[in-house]
């Protein structure tokens, strides 16, 4: 292996060879921190650790040095202090709705998402007429329209779950018909000199063929569906409340290291949300070169 | 060698019952630029156990004459008969297709792709047959490997594993090994040529390569580019088993320049109109 350049180390098959190729990664390489194998994955992660430490340490410099108050913006040391501290039943309750909101939202969204892109890449003139409406979908920001759901629907989660759904399903649906309208012809017709029906064509080479753009979809999907629920949130929280409505109200009270916990924890649900998503597309679309 | 013309060839020579047949077949496409005719008025029988290869440029109507002989597409006027019956889709128990390319499944392992058509068609997979065809090519120890992470040959052979694992009486082949390089189209020419004369299965082999096609076959067709028609039929008696160094011989050579002055003399009639 040795004398193989670098460049083109990804590009040459090996046998045995467990480490990901670059096609298995996502649109950003964030193997360092999936990956926990070998000598070049422990260096990575020596590096990774040591730049957070610098910016972690730059940042408490920074603040320090120019004398920011608190209220104007928290220290990482008094952020990560109040994080690790008080994490009490409040924060878990607030993380409990604002997931239960994404989830639910995510789930409905996605769903009809992924059935209505199954159902109209089969339909070209279907897809054309209603391409348009789904485009604007995307690009409205849903959080918009939470008052008025709110006023409609009651102080529930319901609200939240449905403008979770409205961002993320969109999004879900306009990757899986790219997804799904790479038709290989000649591996339908490998299905179809076997016999194989139409629901077994879909189902054995449609939607695997789809499948990394799926995951494409889910990953970005679920990104606005959780700044949706939290945007929502602070626009107009159900009565439970949530990290959104937390946000809202400890910076109106320039409680700034508690502020700082909850985005810590938002930040930590995105890349929670992130590293599922790669685990996946590792399992099921590592194929794609 | 005996040069036969079209109207003779659809009388097998050689005694064997027919088990496929061409009857007028004629493809008419449909594109944005006007009608394509990518097949006209082709006639061929082909016997029992036979080994024909269709020879042409691209783009003369033979993928065109294995998908409708495969019931993939059905032809604008004629028809296809196996056993004396008509063939209007895919019979997935008689004739097995080989495709393009090795044409495997890049999400699926090597095994799960030979399984792939008993998936399909619902039935038991016959371990014992696919085990002992992946030794036969070679392939034994690779079951969990991805085509990614094979040569071409490999995933060629493998291809060639996955269509007679469910034996088939009748093979078709469109171009398997026209994609590899000459060294191991050889190779895969070989194997082709042994799996055959043990099985003793009816092959039609589609190729743009005429020392391949005169190297495998009992009959090599020459076809016309567009419209696609049968031009001359070449009887091909080499003796078998057929080795490589056959086609160094000056027999050899002097075939492929009669079937090269055939398909050029069509190619530039085509030209000049």
């Amino acid at each position: 292996m040795s004398e193989i350049p670098s460049e083109l180390r990804d590009e040459i098959p090996t046998f045995g060879d467990t480490s990901p190729s670059r096609a298995a990664k996502g649109p950003l390489d964030w193997s360092a921190l999936t990956s926990f194998q070998g000598a070049r994955s422990a260096l990575e992660i020596t590096v990774l650790v040591g730049l957070f430490a610098a910016v972690f340490f730059l940042l408490q410099g920074i603040l320090s040095w120019t004398d920011t108050p608190t209220y104007v913006f928290p220290k990482p040391i008094d952020t990560v202090r109040t994080f690790a501290e008080d994490f009490t039943s409040t924060e878990i309750h607030a993380l409990k709705v604002t997931a239960i909101e994404f989830l639910a939202g995510l789930a409905i969204g996605s769903t009809v998402g992924l059935i209505l892109a199954a159902l109209l890449t089969q339909r070209p003139f279907a897809e054309k007429v209603i391409a348009p409406y789904v485009l604007i979908m995307v690009t409205t920001p849903m959080l918009a329209f939470v008052p008025f759901l709110r006023l409609k629907m009651g102080f529930g989660l319901w609200p939240l779950i449905i403008a979770v759904a409205l961002a993320s399903g969109p999004m879900v649906m306009i990757n899986a018909a790219t997804g799904f309208r790479r038709t290989d012809l000649a591996k339908i017709a490998l299905a179809r000199s076997y016999g194989a029906n139409t629901f077994q064509v879909f189902a054995k080479i449609r939607f695997p063929l789809a499948l990394p753009m799926i995951i494409v979809g889910y990953m970005v999907g679920s990104i606005f569906g959780l700044l949706t629920a939290i945007g929502g949130e602070m626009v107009a929280a159900s009565e439970q409340g949530g990290l959104g409505k937390d946000l809202v109200y400890y910076s109106s009270l320039a409680r700034m290291p508690e502020f700082g916990a909850t985005i810590l924890i938002i930040a930590i649900l995105g890349l929670l949300i992130y590293v599922v998503f790669y685990l996946v597309g590792k399992r099921w679309a590592s194929w794609q070169a | 060698m005996v040069l036969v013309t079209a109207a003779e060839a659809s009388a097998s020579g050689n005694g064997r019952p027919v088990r496929l047949r061409a009857v007028r077949a004629t493809k008419v496409y449909e594109t944005r630029t006007g009608l394509v005719r990518a097949l006209e008025d082709f006639t061929l029988d082909i016997a029992q156990g036979e080994l024909v290869c269709i020879l042409g440029p691209s783009g003369c109507g033979k993928t065109t004459l294995l998908w409708a002989m495969s019931g993939l597409h059905a032809l604008t006027s004629g028809h296809i008969l196996l056993d004396g019956a008509p063939v209007v889709g895919p019979r997935p128990h008689q004739l097995g297709m080989m495709f393009q390319d090795a044409n495997l499944l890049p999400w699926r392992n090597l095994r799960k792709n030979i399984e792939f058509p008993f998936e399909i068609k619902r039935k038991p997979v016959d371990h014992e047959r696919i085990g002992s065809l992946l030794t036969q090519v070679g392939l034994a120890g690779f079951e969990h490997a991805f085509p990614r992470e094979l040569s071409g040959g490999m995933q060629q052979r493998a291809s060639i594993v996955r269509a007679l694992a469910q034996d088939p009486d009748v093979l078709l082949m469109d171009e398997p090994f026209g994609a590899l390089d000459a060294f191991t189209r050889d190779e895969m020419n070989l194997l082709l040529l042994r799996l055959w004369a043990e099985s003793g299965k009816t092959i039609v082999f589609v190729t743009h390569n005429i020392s391949e096609a005169i190297f495998l076959a009992d009959r090599v067709v020459v076809m016309t580019p567009r419209p696609g028609r049968l031009a001359r039929v070449f009887d091909i008696d080499l003796p078998r088993p057929r080795t490589i160094e056959m086609t160094f011989e000056p027999g050899f050579i002097a075939l492929i320049q009669q079937i090269k002055s055939v398909v050029e003399a069509d190619h530039h009639a085509v030209e000049v109109t």
